[in-house]
This record gives structure tokens, sequence and C-alpha cells, in this order.
């Protein structure tokens, strides 16, 4: 394996836009909002910026093609600014367009914002869109919760998990997380629920009622980063450094019997997960990691990826969940912040704000959300796709003497 | 061995059944005086199914234990073909995969294109397959609606091991219009039914099946099938009566079942009658439209060996009730439904595409690696095994007729479907091969991880701004009696 980048990057500010239902905003001033507050933190003029990634995930709404709009909207000094686009891990690729140009040392101070526009759709849910014309021909244009949902008949015929056990353990991920997003003034749905609104709720996509999917809002996150030494420079002390961050994209492996694929789980976590660990120097993952920010589109993609981060053994997430070991209070807290479920899901800004309140928890800058206990490494998974086919993004950021 | 005659039959009769009381209950505050024909059932054909469809179905269905690769031609017939200008026959060939040199054309014109299709097939020596289709269409309140069902049926037709051989048949062609649809029409516009039933299945049809019998020389009472596809009541039994045939020969008309399915009708019959057969016995089967097609026939001990298919009988036993008549109407876009942002998604389809794709599209044909055996959908350049990696090694390998089995599956609430929810999830083909396809005709019982399925040809989307039809492969579940 690469040697890797870690502790060579520093954010040097970070900042999150209010996510919601913006309907006065368009993508140009969610942007400005996230920025204004990351510029602010980091303590430097737009000038000194060297290069900057866009992460967006819809062209046919939002914002249009290439990195122009986020030129234009933070009027950046005629910089290299490139749109990335990798599904619902377009948040996270941004940031590694940033961190890498500043790790390989061809920019100093380097920019990622992610933003997405979705609340001017026309309707509820992500917008539909065509996956390419020989796909167009031979898939399913399922909804999101579709292709989720299938993970959890998959999870219960291979655990042997009934369904009312395990809609018990996804409708805790869910009341979980409205618990941490009602403390989080940020956060979209604020409202705290109980497993009964969850369990009584209309379905979706079966098993997936409503309350087991992620609410769809507006919104923007942003982090600049630099090296460590002109961190400390720009009169930086409490520094939080990039200790790993892997993308695994599936190959169709999953998507073909002989590759031995059930359904249960996600093949590229498990990769991009093993590897962050290796060139974080993780290698008790359950003992290390102080807290998680992961992709909680839907519930049950919560609770499966518990186990393919190597957190919880491969068929007792279920039981880690309901155990109270992912709540706020519990050993490593997961959507401390609420997570998608509570911030909706601007897909290119989802992985920024998942980082956003690692960045927040380390430092100690989390308000009444802070854990009393200082943690040392907290990591962000941004996955995007459906469990057949995917890139899945795995971010750990800690303390820099960690 | 220079013989033509019939080789094999098939059918295809949609699953869902629409009870007449049903669409009467809904109508006759409109139409009090079809409460008549208010009874029983009738076959409607699903929101992803056409003529097209239908036909590949009874297709497979004729070819079960078949080698494809011996067929030479194919003969579509329908009044309901989805294109006017492209071959609907050459979709049934892709989905068939047959050799790019099989001979195809549809046929259609009139409700008798079915059994002259059969005709002219058994004027050649070719091997050829020759089907009919029709999806009914009549107004909501019609008498069609009640009296009309959606299916197909297909005959092999060929030299060698025939399972009847033709002993006479007969034509007659007379422009007689007791219905008609002008091209670009709806739907038909009939005359009286008392003047249809007197000159038309009385006279018309009568003579021609007795000058049939007459000029063969065959005796009415030695028939011990006809085939008189007549869905008003009592007229296939006074026709036998006054001709002379047998009143237990009559073959049910499947009018309490599933409906006069058009110029798939007497095809569809015949293969009923094929089926309850024995050696050595003689079938009539007519045709009407525009005049009349008689054809005599007798069976051999070849229809004994015949292997096991679906079939009329199978297809008669795997029912769904249905009660929804509004949803029939929405299916046959006879209403209009709010559908919703969801369902404005652009379904263009870029001919080019299909035209490169069109084996893996139209024939769900995967591929297969020559080196490592592992079998994919679909084929591509470099193959999926990851431990060997090999390029330029896929060969063809068709799944359509492979069994599967469910590995994951939902039902989604959420897109858009004209008939929600959307059952998907991922299959696995026995022998290798996966595949995230749609789930046809299924109930939430229906769907569990493990469940066996097998392939059917159905409309995968149509585009509504271009007017074109997109199909695919989807999967149902295995039945009783499935190979």
């Amino acid at each position: 394996m690469a040697r890797g980048i870690k502790d060579r990057v520093a954010i040097l500010g970070m900042g999150c836009a209010h996510f919601g239902e913006r309907w006065q905003d368009d993508a140009d001033t969610l942007m400005v909002e996230a920025f204004g507050e990351a510029i602010a933190d980091a303590g430097i003029e737009t000038s000194q910026i060297d290069a900057a990634w866009l992460g967006v995930a819809f062209d046919a709404i939002n914002i249009g093609p290439s990195g122009i709009p986020l030129s234009i909207a933070l009027r950046l000094p005629n910089i290299g600014v490139t749109k990335v686009e990798n599904y619902c891990a377009s948040g996270t690729e941004s940031f590694r367009g940033a961190v890498y140009a500043v790790a390989s040392g061809a920019a100093d101070i380097a920019l990622a914002m992610g933003v997405e526009k979705l609340k001017d759709t026309g309707y509820g849910g992500l917008p539909v869109r065509s996956r390419g014309t020989t796909f167009d021909m031979v898939g399913v244009t399922g909804s999101a919760p579709g292709n989720f949902a299938q993970l959890a008949a998959a999870y219960s015929s291979k655990h042997g998990v009934s369904r009312d056990d395990l809609k018990l353990a996804m409708a805790h991920v869910s009341v979980k997380s409205h618990a941490n997003g009602a403390r989080n003034p940020k956060a979209h749905l604020r409202n705290s629920i109980d497993v009964d609104t969850v369990l009584g709720a209309p379905m979706v996509a079966d098993p997936l009622g409503l309350y087991d999917c992620c609410g769809v809002s507006d919104g923007a996150a942003c982090a600049i980063v630099t090296t460590p030494e002109i961190a400390r420079a720009l009169g930086k002390t409490d520094l939080v450094t990039v200790k790993a961050i892997q993308v695994a994209s599936s190959n169709g492996w999953e998507l073909q019997q002989a590759g031995g694929w059930d359904g249960s789980y996600f093949h590229t976590t498990r990769i991009a997960a093993a590897k962050a660990y290796e060139e974080a120097g993780v290698f008790r993952p359950r003992e290390q990691i102080s807290l998680m920010e992961v992709h909680d589109c839907f519930s049950i993609t919560e609770l499966v990826t518990m186990e393919d981060l190597f957190i919880s053994q491969e068929g007792e997430g279920w039981k880690d969940v309901r155990g109270g070991f992912f709540d706020a209070d519990g050993t490593i807290p997961c959507q401390i912040d609420g997570g998608l479920k509570c911030f909706g899901h601007p897909i290119g800004a989802s992985g920024l704000r998942m980082i956003y309140e690692n960045y927040l928890q380390l430092l100690g800058r989390a308000g009444e959300r802070q854990r009393r206990q200082q943690p040392v490494l907290a990591l962000s998974h941004n996955l995007g796709g459906s469990p057949i086919q995917n890139v899945s993004a795995v971010t750990i950021i800690g303390r820099a003497d960690a | 061995m220079t013989e033509t005659g019939i080789l094999a039959f098939g059918a295809y009769i949609p699953r869902r059944r629409l009870q007449r009381a049903a669409i009467h209950a809904a109508n006759k505050w409109f139409a009090p005086g079809l409460g008549g024909l208010a009874k029983g059932e009738r076959a409607i054909a699903n929101w992803d199914e056409d003529a097209v469809t239908m036909a590949v179905e009874a297709a497979r269905d004729c070819l079960t234990g078949f080698d494809r690769t011996r067929v030479q031609s194919l003969v579509l017939a329908s009044t309901t073909l989805p294109f006017a200008d492209r071959l609907n026959a050459g979709i049934v060939k892709e989905a068939l995969t047959l050799a790019d040199t099989t001979r195809a054309s549809d046929t259609g014109g009139s409700l008798r294109a079915g059994t002259s299709a059969l005709l002219s097939a058994l004027d050649s020596e070719r091997t050829q397959l020759c089907i009919a289709s029709d999806l009914r269409k009549a107004r909501a309140a019609s008498e069609g609606e009640l009296t009309q069902g959606d299916g197909a049926a297909a005959l092999l037709i060929g030299q060698g091991d025939l399972i009847a051989r033709v002993i006479a048949r007969h034509s007659v062609t007379v422009d007689f219009v007791d219905h008609f649809r002008s091209a670009g029409a709806a739907f038909d516009y009939g005359w009286e039914s008392r003047w249809i039933r007197d000159e038309g299945y009385t006279r018309l049809l009568g003579n021609a099946i007795a000058d049939a019998l007459r000029q063969s020389g065959v005796s009415p009472e030695t028939i011990d099938h006809a085939v008189i596809p007549v869905s008003v009541r009592g007229v296939a039994a006074g026709l036998a009566r006054k001709l002379g045939l047998r009143a237990e020969a009559v073959v049910d008309p499947l009018q309490a079942t599933v409906g006069d399915t058009g110029t798939a009708h007497p095809l569809l019959m015949l293969a009923s009658a094929l089926e309850n057969a024995q050696p050595g016995q003689r079938i009539l089967v007519a045709g009407f439209g525009q005049g009349a097609d008689v054809i005599l026939m007798e069976t051999t001990s070849a229809l004994m060996r015949l292997p096991e298919r679906r079939g009329v009988r199978r297809h008669l036993a795997e029912r769904q009730e249905d009660s929804n008549y509004q949803r029939f109407l929405f299916h046959r876009g006879l209403v209009e439904m709010e559908r919703g942002m969801r369902a404005e998604l652009d379904q263009k389809q870029p001919g080019s595409t299909l035209y490169r794709h069109r084996k893996a599209v139209l024939g769900l044909v995967g591929g297969r690696c020559t080196r490592t055996g592992t079998v994919q959908f679909p084929p591509s350049d470099i193959s999926v095994n990851p431990n060997d990696r090999a390029i330029g090694t896929q060969e063809d390998y068709p799944l359509a007729e492979i069994r599967a089995r469910i590995v994951t599956h939902t039902a989604d609430s959420l897109s858009y479907s004209p008939d929600p929810p959307t059952y998907y999830g991922t299959i696995d083909f026995e022998g290798g091969g996966r595949l995230v396809t749609v789930f046809a005709e299924v109930t939430a019982d229906d769907v569990a991880v493990g469940r066996p399925m097998r392939m059917v040809f159905r409309i995968n989307a149509i585009d509504e701004q271009r007017d074109f039809i997109k199909y695919f492969w989807k999967a149902v579940p295995t039945s009783e009696g499935d190979q």
C-alpha cells in the first residue's frame, strides 16, 4: 500500500450552512454562507487560496456544469477550480481533491466546497435521473430507498435476524439521530421522535418507512486545508490533521454472482475502511475511534455500516445499535450532530458536513453536543450509489498529536 | 417426411383476470343492458405487456424442448401491434434469440389474420413459427370490453415429427364488415349483432365450414374438436347443430375464463384442443373476418411425445382474480391519473445504443468467459472474474430460459410505476449470472430471499414523447410444473 498522507495536511478552517428547506437561497448563497464561516475560522484572505474543489452531484437542477459556479460565487482569484461528482460521496471527493493538492505540495492552501440545492426539484426525495444510455436499457430505475431497502431482506436472511428485531434496531438508529439533531441549531429536522412513531410511519420502500429515510434539504459545507507548518505559521495551535482518506469504487463484482456478494453489506466500505485504518495507523477501531459520522441515508445503511467499518462484529451490529453503543452518550457516538437523518442530504455537502462535526468535536467546539471525554480520532463515511454498485469514502481526522 | 403440418403449440394468457361483474358494477348506471354479459372473467394484459410481449411468451411456450436453431421463419399476426413501421416480428425474433437469417413478417388487417398466417405457413416447406397475439382495445362500457380478452398463441409449422397433419383447407373472402377500425383509430365500430349472427356466423362462416367438410369428404360427425372462435353465446353450438358436428366436439371458446383474444383466438382454442386431443383425432379450425378460413387436421401419435408445456391449461390455472376496474382503465389509457413529477423522466432511447446491445437487451444474452466459465450480465470486454481479468474471452450466454433465485428484494412505493409498488431486486441464475431486475406479477407474499423465479419479456419503459417502447426482461415467480 501507498505510504499515505497521515498528518501531512491540517484543517485550517471549516464552515457549514444551516441545512434545510432554504426556499430563499440559491446554491450560490448557501456556498457563501458556508465559506464565510470557514474563512473566518481559517483567518486568511480569499487571495491566499491556491486551488479549489467543488463537490456537486446533480446537474439537471442545481448549479450547472464546471467549477465556475464556485469560482463566481466566492470570487476566487482565477485559480483552478475543479468540479467533482461521485454520487453521494461527492462531498468527500472535493475534500480529497483539496487535501491531495496540499499533500502534494502543489497548493499551500486549498478549499473544498460541497453544495446541493435539492429543494428546487419540485417533489420530495432525490431527482429521478438517467444513469446512462446503456444502463437505462437493462437497469432498474429504482428510488434510493428502494435500492437501500434491499439490504434488510438480505441481512435478515443471512444472519437469521427477524424482521421485527431488525425493524426495532433500525428504529433505534433514527430515534437516536433525531435526539441528537434536536440539539443542533444547523440541523434541518430538530424534533425528537419515539420508536412507535418510526414503526407506525407509512412505508416508502419495504421495509423502510418514512422515518427510516433521511431528510431532503439544501445545504453547503466548506473546508480550507493547508500544511500543519503553514497552519502553525498562521497562528493555529490546536491542530486537527487528516489521518486518512480512502475511496473505494465498485467494479461490477457485487453485480456478478461469481463474486459471492450476498446483498447484506457494502463491499466497498470494508475495503475503504481497512485501507483508511492502515493509512491512519488504527489497528483496533472499536477502541481507538472516538466518534463517527456515517452515511445514514437510511437506517439500515447506518446499521450495516457499523459492521463494514469493523466496529461491530458481522451480524452483531443490530445488537450494538439496540444496546446504545452508538448513542450520543454511548461508547462510540454515531451521528452526534443528527446525521443525514436530521440534516437531510444535500448530496455534495454531506461528506463535508460530517467532517465539520468531527472537526468541531475534536476541537471541543460542539456546544451542547460536545462529548465530555476529549475525542482523539473521528471517522466519517460517505457513500454513493446503491448497495450493489457504489462509491464508499472513509475519512479519518484527528488531533495532530494523536 | 415432405408433408408440412403442426410440430408444436404454445399459449400465453395474462395472469390477471378482470371480473366482469366489477366492470359492470362500475358501468351499469350508464349501460344497464350489458348485465347479461357480466359473468365470469376476462384476461387482461398488465401495463407492461403488449401484442409483442405476449407473442414472445406464447412462442417460448411453443418452443419448449425444440432446438431453436431449426426455426427458419416467423410470422406475427395481430391487429394491435405496437409498431406500425418497425418489424414487430423482428422484436420477437431478437427476444427468442433466433438466428439473424430468420425470415420474419408481421401480418394483420383482420381478426382472421391468425388462421391466414397459419394457412400460409402450411403452404411452405420451411420450419416456421406462426404466432397470433392481440391486446384488445375497447371503450369503457362497451360490449367488447366485457367479451374480449388478451392473449397469444403460437404454432410451430414444418416437416418432421408432426403432432397434427392437415387434411383439408378452405378459404372464403367476402367484404363482410361486422366491425371495422380505420388506420389510426383507437376503437372498433360494429354493426348490429343480430345481423352479424345471421349473415356472418350462420351463413358466411357456416357455409365455409360446410364446404370445407364436403369438399374434403370428411363427415361432420367424425370431427372430435371443432374450433369455432365465436364468443356470442350459443352461436358455436347452433352452428354445430346445423352442420352436423357433435355437440361435445365444440371446443370451449374460453369466454367464461379468457374472453375473445381476436387474432389469437382460433390458435389459442386450437392449442387447447391439441392439449385435450388423443392421437388420431380430427380437429376443425375456423377463422372469421371478411370471410373465413377453415382447416381440418388429424392428430398423430407424436402428440403424446410432445414435451410438457404451460399451454392453455396451466395458463388458465395460473390466474389472479382482479376486481380493480379503475386500474384496468388506467393501464389501457382510458383514464388519466395524476402520476406525479417522477413520471416525467425522459425515456429517450438512442437507436444506436439499442442496436449495439440488442442481444443483451432484447434477448437477455449475457457473457460467459471461455477461460474461467464465469457468467455475467451484461457481457463486457474484460471479464468480471477478479482472479482472471481476461480480455475478449466472452461468448454469448443466453439467460432467458434459466431459472433464478431472489438474493435481495424490496417493494418501492416511491418510484413511479403504473402498478405500484414496484417490486425489484437482485436475482442469481442457476449456473451463474446475476441481474438486478423488476419482479412482475408479484404480491408481498411472492418475494423472499431464495424464491425461485423465471424470466419474462416485458415493457421496461415507454418514451411517451416519441412513442417508443423499451423492452427488457423481468422476473416472475416460478409455479408448480416449471422445469
